[in-house]
């Protein structure tokens, strides 16, 4: 099967400064995203997503490095016929209204008569601007231009849809719907890469990830295999019982009036824990088992590098 | 089709720039006062709105396709809208015409108004127009079309102040570049005299769209020489969008 996007050993470098001094961004990018899954690409701050996916849509031009959309060369038209784009922080022509900014670009598909004006009534529909369809872009909110953004990314149904930071500078709400558009898109069958930092909303939705740390991939897979079921602790919180008798049991982590947190590393201990609740009338307010979390690999391996 | 949606996009955008307005009122307040100052001469009236007029239209037409043509390139990439257009089934050389058509077709709508203006004026004085005068304001609108694909050619790559000064530097040297010409006949034959003739070949030479003498004057224009100056504008026009893409063709968006 024809992978829905396949970079290998992707470089490039910028010049800094008035002299031919390069400063390398890109160092061997290698990775492979499969038809139909959300794949998220993770890093700090300047670690190389963004020129990575400005690589993708042909706005720089890499050193050395091939990069295959559905099997086609990146450049070509057949490959951006397939593909939508929403950059970081998008910026759209302000003195066009959304429907009149969709109109314009879905002329650059060949889009035209009754299709053209379906879909963009459906897109508009979709990113829940329809009472904002005739409104000038100037006068759209931060969490509004992301969503027009979202909708041209989708004007020519692309079998890969590439989102730079989507849910970077929205309110919980935006990024809720966001996400939904986004799960909505895999149950289609189409294949969205998503950079971000924010890690909650990846381990959410995303099916495999590629962590980039200073231009390179350092780790990559199945979200389901590079998360373990290992419980590392468990959360308690506990009231009613003498501190004291919990010392040995846990390590004390606050306590606010009667509540006790306490952060147990044993089974043995938490089982005492709950034999020592019981024959005192104590009681339990919280269990929480904690695993490993896609953020202690993220910072784990951008602390190793 | 692609070309044409960019370049009416480009239209809309340009014609809502205030500068524009401003330079055309400019261009109205002079192309007004050359009734006055026709008033003030003594001698043919009609031959100082003529001259003043049509010097008026190129001068700030020049100065529209400068101020709108060196940021409309620059802004697409400065607020970044470049970077959803260019994701799309679109070539790069297909942006760049699209800006160039767009901005042709607001000049074009500015030099029809600037036209109204001067044949008002004109009328004030008399009822009779020579065609002539509209083959001077075709080659106008050449000579802009040249200029805007300059000032294309320098925001492909540079800031809107520095493509400003390039391009006004293009237009003064395109006009007085046949002075060169003139130097060339007094030179002795050697190293320089051959420098002259190179410079001579390379840098443009505007006042081939310049007939306002012959108009002025009711000289006659030949035919081939209004042809020629049509396939000169046509083929320097070509040449500058041509380096301009291969230029923008391998710039990286940043």
């Amino acid at each position: 099967m024809v992978e829905a996007l396949k970079i290998t050993n992707l470089h490039k470098s910028f010049k800094t400064g008035f002299f031919f001094k390069r400063k390398k961004i890109l160092k061997g990018i290698t990775l492979t995203v499969d038809k139909g899954d959300i794949f998220g690409y993770l890093g700090p701050n300047g670690a190389g997503k963004t020129t990575t996916i400005k690589c993708i849509m042909g706005l720089i031009f890499p050193e050395i490095g091939e990069i295959r959309i559905l099997g086609q060369p990146h450049l070509s038209l057949k490959a951006k016929e397939h593909i939508g784009f929403l950059p970081e922080n998008p910026y759209f022509y302000d003195y066009l209204t959304a429907a009149d900014f969709l109109r314009f670009y879905s002329q650059l598909f060949q889009l035209r008569g009754e299709e053209r004006d379906k879909r963009i009534e459906g897109l508009i529909k979709l990113v829940d601007l329809e009472k904002y369809a005739d409104l000038q872009l100037r006068k759209f909110s931060r969490g509004m231009l992301q969503r027009i953004g979202l909708a041209q990314a989708l004007l020519n149904e692309p079998e890969l849809v590439m989102l730079d930071e989507p849910l970077g500078g929205l309110d919980p709400i935006g990024r809720k719907e966001i996400r939904d558009i986004i799960i909505r898109l895999r149950e289609e069958g189409k294949t969205v890469f998503l950079s971000s930092h924010i890690l909650q909303d990846i381990e959410m939705i995303c099916d495999r990830v590629a962590i980039i740390v200073n231009g390179e991939i350092v780790n990559a897979g199945r979200l389901s295999d590079l998360i373990s079921e290992k419980v590392f602790f468990t959360e308690v919180i506990v009231s009613g019982i003498d501190a004291e008798k919990l010392e040995n049991l846990g390590d004390s982590i606050d306590s606010h009036g009667e509540k006790i947190f306490l952060k147990v590393y044993d089974d043995a201990k938490l089982e005492s824990i709950l034999q020592l609740v019981e024959s005192q009338k104590g009681r339990i307010h919280s269990l929480i088992p904690r695993t490993e979390t896609l953020e202690d690999i993220f910072v784990g391996v951008v602390k190793r590098q | 089709m692609k070309i044409r949606a960019i370049a009416l996009n480009t239209f809309k955008e340009a014609i809502k720039d205030r500068i524009l307005y401003l330079v055309l009122f400019f261009a109205a307040v002079c192309l007004i006062l050359s009734r006055l100052l026709a008033l003030l001469t003594v001698g043919d009236q009609v031959k100082i709105i003529t001259d003043v007029g049509l010097a008026s239209i190129s001068l700030f037409g020049t100065l529209m396709a400068i101020l709108i043509g060196t940021g409309l390139v620059y802004k697409e990439i400065d607020k970044k809208t470049i970077f959803t257009l260019l994701s799309k089934p679109i070539h790069r050389y297909q942006f760049l015409l699209g800006k160039f058509f767009g901005l042709l077709l607001t000049l074009l709508v500015m030099l029809l108004l600037m036209t109204v203006i001067f044949l008002v004026m004109l009328f004030l004085h008399t009822i009779h127009v020579e065609w002539s005068l509209f083959i001077a304001i075709c080659l106008i609108f050449i000579e802009l079309a040249l200029i805007t694909s300059v000032a294309i050619l320098f925001s492909t790559f540079s800031t809107p102040i520095l493509s400003s000064v390039f391009t006004l530097a293009f237009y003064l040297i395109g006009h007085f570049s046949w002075g060169l010409e003139t130097l060339m006949t007094k030179m002795p034959p050697g190293f320089s005299k051959t420098l002259a003739q190179i410079f001579h070949t390379l840098l443009p030479d505007l006042e081939n769209f310049n007939f306002k003498t012959e108009i002025v004057h009711h000289l006659p224009i030949p035919s081939e020489v209004i042809g020629l100056s049509v396939l000169y504008g046509i083929l320097y026009t070509t040449l500058v969008l041509g380096v301009a893409m291969l230029i923008f063709r391998k710039r990286d968006f940043v």
